[in-house]
């Protein structure tokens, strides 16, 4: 797949502190790509010299395979920043209208695609209300609509389902799929790690300004698998520690089993066989993101102490 | 340039609708030309009327007194303190036994306190009852008197400023009020149109709409749209103001009553005489006042007070508006921030008036003329010199020095702002003081 952008050892440096420092990856056209990391991580720093808000310090951001250019690749980005922002006062159509413009479109473009946009969201009626009139999870959908009007290349959305019921929730998520599969590449921001996992095809985890995992969802599960199987079972009192594996937990008709080192899982399911407990289910169990992204945080923390301490 | 074209129709716009813009505007003229007449209509109808008992024991002031359209004297006989109200009398006035060799006191006794201008009136009368009896009294007749009196009046200080061969009527009156109407409307203006921006700027960052409409264009080109757009509805306000008042006065004009008007009209072909004393007869008192009001009017050289008043509005405008939005900028939730961040911006424009009052009665001192250069106090302090004509009380070179200086200084302050605006407007939850935003403006960020 080409690479629709690639950072290229990006550092931002305020004065107290280095917010990005030293960062890399690439984005493949047509992915979701999920950003993710803690508070105060350098996601919005980064996320701002992608829009050109910000410029790196040091190091180049390539979009399409050109250095990027603020001033004319800003119309190619679709940016929807965490905390909304629209003008109160403001009807709904003439700033949707307003800002589509601001993004290169034509008027008579702007006001065509905001008409496709507001029918397929059932959002026709709206045109005249004002943004005070709308709900939270009505401005949010208008905010994506007005993320999305001018086709970007590349849409970043930082939080995009917050403050939205599971239906709108819903309702936005397809159009995300479906701006994918057109081709639009996706940049998702977010701490909720169930949507990433349901959502991204390749994540990128950074703390304290530096980048501390790069990968597709299912290679970092493999990656930070620890050797845990889950064995489902009627008979789950009886199953204990053994030369073969140590029981993590039980949870449920489930039990979590770490297999200890030179054993296979193989073994651990001839052992259970044997042992004669009727077996419902057998399989691998994988760690999910939240588990890896709290771990992973939290070593880089104790790192960083680490050094302050030296 | 698209953008900030699209920028700044919109700061105009949802501006120029509101609702309160177009009562402002079209209510402001009427509120003031209301004033202007209300106020005339009440000084010449309803002014109170007065009947005064005098008692003169030596009968020294009783010829020489004469009644006004306000006061009666009469001198009745039997009146005193305590009856002077039931006789149908006003007030009473006692004249002391007159001796001629040191002052004296009269005493007034009202129902109700006069007024200090009616006071004022009653003393010049009598003195001057006094100073005809004494006249008299020295063997000058009472005809010869009265010619004289009327003879004086007709004098009137004309002044006339040079100007190379050809010298112009001017009339420090007019260019007192013009000064003093310009410098006040420039104050007023920046204080309401820069905090306009002001608070423009922070609805735009507390609604956190800045850093979507950033990721379109540049926060300088954001900056300077929402500047000009609102220094365009200030335009559009000036220029509504001036039509609408001379339209208004126009229309007042025409509701005089004809005779009235046919007066006015020929006294402006005859360049204020009609034929003499004889002609002044026949001209009314109002009709005389109108035109002289319409003659003074057109003394004063209105395309360049015009012209001018767009430039210093503008120039300061720009000046100050670039220093508000920098401080909306960096102000949070806290409305409070911004009071105490306005500080330093509105000092100066409160001291620039405060030396406009000044500089209205003496426009030519050296603060004045400092005043009038520096770039922080010239918009106003220059319009209240200008009004005294140029080049007789503000030379040429002066205010070319002042509008280069003003243009310089806006310049500068507008790319200070955007220097501590980008910073500002993407910072959330830190107290900024003024010492801060120097330190974004003059070191390299981001």
């Amino acid at each position: 797949m080409d690479t629709l952008l690639r950072l290229q050892n990006l550092k931002k440096h305020y004065a107290t502190q280095k917010a990005v420092d030293d960062i890399s990856f690439d984005i493949e056209k047509g992915s979701i790509f999920g950003l993710l990391g803690p508070n105060g991580a350098g996601k919005t720093t980064l996320l701002r010299m992608i829009t050109g808000i910000f410029y790196p310090d040091e190091g180049h951001i390539l979009l399409d395979g050109n250095p990027f250019n603020p001033i004319e690749d800003i119309n190619k980005i679709g940016y929807m920043p965490e905390e909304r922002g629209l003008y109160k006062k403001m009807k709904i159509g003439e700033q949707a209208l307003y800002l589509a413009q601001l993004k290169g479109l034509s008027k008579a473009e702007a006001t065509e695609k905001i008409m496709y946009w507001f029918k397929k969201l059932e959002m026709e009626t709206w045109w005249n209300k004002k943004v005070e009139d709308l709900s939270k999870g009505m401005s949010q959908k208008l905010q994506f609509v007005i993320t999305v009007l001018h086709e970007p290349k590349l849409i970043i959305l930082d939080e995009p389902f917050s403050g939205l019921d599971p239906l709108n929730a819903n309702l936005i998520k397809d159009e995300i799929f479906g701006l994918a599969k057109k081709g639009a590449t996706i940049i998702f921001s977010t701490h909720r790690m169930e949507q990433v996992e349901e959502i991204c095809d390749h994540i990128v985890l950074v703390n304290l300004g530096k980048k501390i995992l790069d990968g597709t969802v299912a290679d970092i599960k493999q990656m930070y698998k620890e050797n845990i199987f889950a064995i489902e079972t009627h008979q789950i009192e009886s199953i204990t520690d053994n030369a073969i594996f140590s029981v993590v937990r039980k949870e449920g008709s489930k039990v979590l089993v770490k297999i200890n080192d030179g054993y296979t899982s193989n073994q651990v399911l001839t052992h259970i066989i044997q042992n004669n407990h009727p077996i419902v289910a057998y399989n691998e169990f994988l760690p999910s993101l939240n588990d890896i992204f709290i771990k992973l945080v939290e070593s880089t923390h104790a790192t960083a102490r680490a050094f302050q301490n030296i | 340039m698209h953008k900030i074209w699209l920028i700044i129709q919109r700061e105009y716009l949802t501006r120029v609708k509101n609702k309160r813009f177009l009562l402002v505007t079209f209510l402001m003229p009427l509120l003031i030309i209301g004033l202007i007449f209300g106020s005339a209509y009440l000084t010449s109808t309803g002014a109170e009327h007065r009947k005064i008992a005098v008692v003169d024991p030596n009968g020294f002031i009783k010829t020489s007194l004469k009644n006004t359209s306000q006061i009666d004297f009469e001198f009745p006989n039997n009146v005193d303190t305590s009856n002077y109200t039931s006789k149908g009398y006003t007030d009473i006035l006692i004249l002391p036994n007159f001796d001629s060799a040191k002052k004296t006191n009269y005493i007034l006794r009202s129902k109700k306190s006069m007024g200090l201008m009616m006071q004022n009136s009653i003393s010049d009368k009598i003195n001057s009852a006094i100073e005809d009896q004494m006249l008299q009294e020295a063997g000058i007749r009472q005809n010869v008197l009265d010619s004289i009196h009327k003879a004086s009046q007709f004098a009137e200080l004309k002044a006339y400023e040079d100007k190379g061969k050809a010298s112009k009527e001017s009339s420090a009156g007019l260019a007192m009020g013009i000064g003093y109407a310009s410098g006040f409307l420039i104050y007023i203006t920046l204080f309401i149109y820069g905090t306009m921006v002001m608070r423009g700027v922070m609805e735009e960052k507390t609604n956190r709409i800045a850093e979507v409409i950033i990721s379109s264009v540049k926060p300088f080109e954001l900056m300077l749209g929402k500047i000009i757009g609102i220094g365009a509805v200030g335009l559009t306000q000036f220029a509504m103001w001036i039509i609408l008042i001379t339209s208004l006065t126009s229309v007042g004009m025409s509701m005089l009553p004809p005779d009235l008007q046919h007066q006015v009209t020929t006294l402006q072909q005859t360049n204020g005489q009609m034929g003499g004393a004889a002609g002044m007869a026949q001209a009314s008192e109002s009709a005389m006042r109108i035109y002289n009001m319409q003659h003074t009017i057109a003394t004063a050289n209105w395309p360049l007070i015009i012209g001018c008043f767009i430039f210093y509005f503008l120039g300061g405008y720009l000046f100050y508006s670039a220093l508000f939005a920098a401080v909306g900028s960096v102000v949070n939730e806290d409305p409070q921030d911004a009071q105490s961040l306005m500080f330093p911006i509105t000092m100066p424009i409160i001291f620039s008036y405060l030396i406009t009052n000044m500089v209205t009665q003496n426009p030519n001192t050296t603060l004045a003329f400092w005043a009038s250069i520096i770039p922080f106090s010239s918009p106003m302090v220059m319009m209240a010199r200008i009004a005294y004509g140029v080049p007789s009380a503000v030379s040429y070179w002066e205010l070319g020095l002042s509008m280069i200086l003003l243009i310089a200084g806006f310049l500068f302050t507008t790319w200070l702002s955007g220097k501590i605006y980008r910073t500002g407007i993407l910072m959330y939850g830190k107290k900024v003081n003024w010492k801060t935003m120097f330190k974004w403006a003059f070191t390299k960020q981001f």
